[in-house]
């Protein structure tokens, strides 16, 4: 057994580190979280250049091929630095679908500008009957000629306003919670009939609730099979998963760090606060969290790499674990901080507001604790 | 021992439930409805301020020679419970529930006779200038210092956390008259007008977004001695006694048991994972149901507090208890209304939820209040006392440790 990166991954790792350390301080996140598109194309452009957004794919189609480990290691980063920009409705939730499903052409095109940076995605497949079972899809496909009709509504879609085109799960046949006759289509965000209402979410992060009404979509944007995406679906959902499992973690890391160095200088009753025994026991928690947190993701991007089952297992018992820890080191960060903790002025409630939403995301505790104890 | 009601409250209920029934507009009962934080919003809840002042009903904890009720415990928790149903504004508590006990309880005459109607009425508006930068949980090492002027103090110095002090046109401060003796005893009460010259209001925004906490700054501030409440230096003994009122004043367990009702209805809206409804989800009901029993016991507890101690009397450090069950059980109901509403508490909506704001806004109308609550409802574990300090006070006073 051994945890040690290899040459690539520990360059990987530097090279994001550095970036994030030179370029992407508090003050930086905070401004382009509140700008008009909540991100930046310029940093955008400049992933691409440093080869972060070919990391997930495969050679074949222009990557570099990365592993679950890659993605990890990547996405614990981005966490300690709360990137905005999309890489996870992009690269994973859009590009990685692309990937699974589409065709030789498909792929050329459309991954090779994902990797260069000029392309947005979005998966458009929650909906508010579904509670992010993407097996519940009540958006229709209908087919009328070479064409088909799509009808419905996404929520909460990642990403979903600034992408320029969108992945959208829709039925084409059986009903409504059937695990077949689910589609994926590729459609221009822009499209006639599709309605996008984009927001600010409270961690700080983009997305929309999207309708589709009579949207036409030529048989060519089929994505894959018909009425056979949803092994699919929820392969990129796991990866998104997964990546996004690496960023709570980052964000523990950096909340308890912040908690334990407030309490050495914050001064009350002539000491410092933490000499408190009741709450340098509290700090004892919140690292062990995190170290347990860390381990499930190690944990988790290994044993992805041992098929499906092991993989879904896996990821649904990190979500679990790192959904509940970073909860707790969230909610004592906030404590421990006092007054302090509760204002706009800190990056410790953003990293608190950020994990708050991680629980919500792609199935929450509950959730995932089901699918757990579902998967043999 | 036991549970059955007398009828003459039953009567009184129903006389309740009519009153809140014919004066609560629609736009009062949204603002109630649509509030996140203990501190409703301001328009909305002076006007209803106002009708219950009307009424005689502004201050059913105050004795009925200054303007109180005189309600027994009872009556006083079924105006609270009915007030809550009826989604009515609360009052906004710094005069009502902390100055107004403090004066009626340490100050003057004359003090009595001016500042008791005003807070009723709602002509003066009170916010609480106790913590400073360097002045928490150690609020005894405050700082801000009036220096004796003839019959005036000059006051120097900063207060922080102010709730609503952007509202106020009054403060009530402890400052520091004696720097020679220990810390406790050389702190005075003081009520200071917003309007003096050299106050100045900086605003604290919030987790939530929201502005409601400030800093207020005092640069050679003239206010006269007339308005210490008790007496100099003694201003310790005068915020222990707020400070029984800020805790132990109130009942948690009524506004806890609405606020898992609102869970429920949640659930029976929300969609399961895995078919049917949330509310048929039994992981998810189990944790409402815990926490209701939780809630239960709470309840006995306030109750058993209740009736060993009779009306007016002061809990003393088991208002200590009921503050940490009550405000840690807020927290876990407001946690389990953002489970409920799942994504939709993630977009950021909460200028739509300002009382009449008429925005528009995705998803269910109550998922709009629920990821603002759990932010702002961590705040309740830290004013009023830490949770932290008042399991120190339960330890040393209860516990003799
Ligand atoms: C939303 C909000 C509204 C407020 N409104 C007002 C207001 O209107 N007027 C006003 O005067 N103040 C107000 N406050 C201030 C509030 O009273 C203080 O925040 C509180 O006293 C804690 O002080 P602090 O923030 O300085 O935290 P600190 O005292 O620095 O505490 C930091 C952490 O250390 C812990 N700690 C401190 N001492 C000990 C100890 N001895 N043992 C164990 N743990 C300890 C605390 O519990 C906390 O977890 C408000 C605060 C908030 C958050």
């Amino acid at each position: 057994m051994n945890f040690d990166l290899s040459e690539e991954q520990q360059m990987l790792v530097d090279s994001i580190g550095k970036f994030l350390k030179n370029d992407y301080d508090f003050e930086v996140r905070r401004k382009l979280a509140k700008s008009e598109l909540g991100f930046s194309r310029d940093n955008w452009k400049t992933y691409a250049e440093l080869g972060w957004l070919s990391v997930p794919f495969s050679a074949d189609n222009g990557g570099f091929g990365g592993s679950t480990v890659d993605l990890m290691l990547m996405h614990e980063q981005f966490g300690k630095a709360m990137v905005v920009e999309p890489l996870i409705p992009t690269l994973i939730l859009g590009g990685r679908l692309i990937e699974l499903l589409g065709s030789a052409q498909q792929k050329e095109t459309l991954l090779s500008a994902v990797i260069q940076g000029e392309l947005q995605l979005a998966l458009a497949s929650n909906e508010r009957i579904a509670r992010n079972n993407p097996a519940i899809v009540g958006t229709t496909a209908t087919a009328a000629g070479s064409d088909y009709v799509l009808n419905g509504e996404k929520i909460v879609v990642l990403n979903g306003a600034a992408a320029d085109k969108l992945l959208v799960t829709a039925r084409t046949s059986g009903a409504v919670d059937a695990a077949d006759g689910i589609s994926v289509f590729l459609v221009d965000a822009n499209a006639p009939g599709i309605e996008r209402t984009g927001y600010a979410t409270v961690d700080g992060l983009r997305a929309a609730d999207i309708r589709f009404t009579h949207v036409k979509v030529s048989a060519a944007n089929l994505l894959g099979t018909a009425g056979a995406a949803l092994e699919a679906v929820e392969t990129v959902l796991d990866e998104a998963t997964l990546a996004l499992c690496a960023e709570a973690v980052g964000a523990m890391d950096v909340m308890y760090k912040t908690t334990v160095e407030y309490c050495k200088t914050r001064k009350q009753f002539g000491t410092p606060i933490g000499k408190f025994q009741v709450l340098q026991f509290r700090m004892v928690d919140m690292f062990i969290a995190h170290e347990q947190s860390k381990s499930m993701i190690y944990m988790a991007a290994l044993r992805a790499l041992e098929g499906r089952d092991a993989a879904r297992k896996a990821i649904s018992a990190a979500k679990v674990q790192i959904g509940k820890s970073s909860r707790k080191v969230g909610q004592e960060a906030i404590q421990l901080h006092g007054g302090m903790g509760m204002t706009d002025e800190l990056n410790v409630g953003y990293y608190f507001k950020r994990v708050t939403a991680f629980d919500a995301l792609f199935g929450n505790v509950d959730f995932h604790l089901e699918r757990y104890t579902q998967v043999a | 021992m036991d549970l059955t009601v007398k009828p003459e409250y039953r009567q009184f209920r129903d006389e309740v439930r009519a009153f809140l029934a014919d004066n609560l507009t629609a736009d009062l009962r949204e603002a109630g409805r649509l509030a996140t934080s203990v501190f409703h919003d301001v328009e909305r809840s002076m006007a209803w301020q106002k009708i219950l002042h009307k009424k005689g009903w502004a201050a059913p904890h105050w004795p009925k020679k200054f303007g109180g009720t005189g309600w027994d415990v009872v009556q006083r928790a079924i105006f609270a419970e009915e007030s809550l149903q009826a989604d009515a504004p609360a009052m906004i508590p710094m005069g009502l529930h902390m100055c107004g006990p403090c004066i009626i309880g340490c100050g003057t005459q004359e003090q009595k006779d001016y500042y008791l109607p005003r807070i009723l009425s709602g002509e003066d508006f009170w916010c609480q200038g106790y913590s400073e930068p360097g002045a928490g949980s150690d609020l005894a090492s405050l700082q801000t210092f009036a220096e004796s002027d003839g019959d005036h103090y000059i006051v120097n110095g900063t207060k922080i956390w102010t709730t609503y002090a952007h509202y106020a046109n009054k403060i009530f401060c402890l400052v520091r008259t004696n720097k020679n003796c220990k810390p406790q005893e050389g702190i005075t009460f003081l009520l200071i007008d917003m309007n003096t010259p050299g106050i100045t209001v900086e605003p604290i925004i919030g987790l939530d977004l929201v502005r409601e906490q400030n800093t207020v700054f005092f640069d050679n501030v003239r206010v006269p001695k007339a308005n210490v409440v008790g007496k100099e230096n003694d201003g310790w003994t005068v915020a222990k006694y707020l400070l029984m009122f800020e805790r132990g004043g109130q009942e948690y367990a009524p506004a806890l048991f609405h606020g898992l009702e609102k869970v429920k209805e949640i659930a029976a809206q929300e969609f399961g994972s895995f078919g049917g409804r949330l509310a048929d989800d039994k992981t998810f009901m189990r944790k409402v149901a815990e926490v209701e029993i939780e809630v239960t016991a709470l309840e006995f507890t306030e109750n058993r507090i209740k009736a060993a101690l009779g009306s007016g009397q002061s809990p003393g450090a088991l208002a200590s208890m009921t503050k940490i069950l009550g405000t840690e059980l807020s927290q876990r109901i407001t946690e389990l209304a953002i489970e409920a509403v799942g994504v939709y508490g993630l977009p950021q909506q909460v200028d739509a939820i300002q009382p009449g704001a008429n925005l528009p806004f995705v998803g269910p109308e109550y998922a709009l209040t629920a990821m603002p609550r759990y932010l702002n409802t961590r705040a309740t574990t830290i004013y009023g006392g830490s949770n932290e300090v008042q399991r120190g006070i339960i330890a040393k006073m209860v516990l003799g440790l």
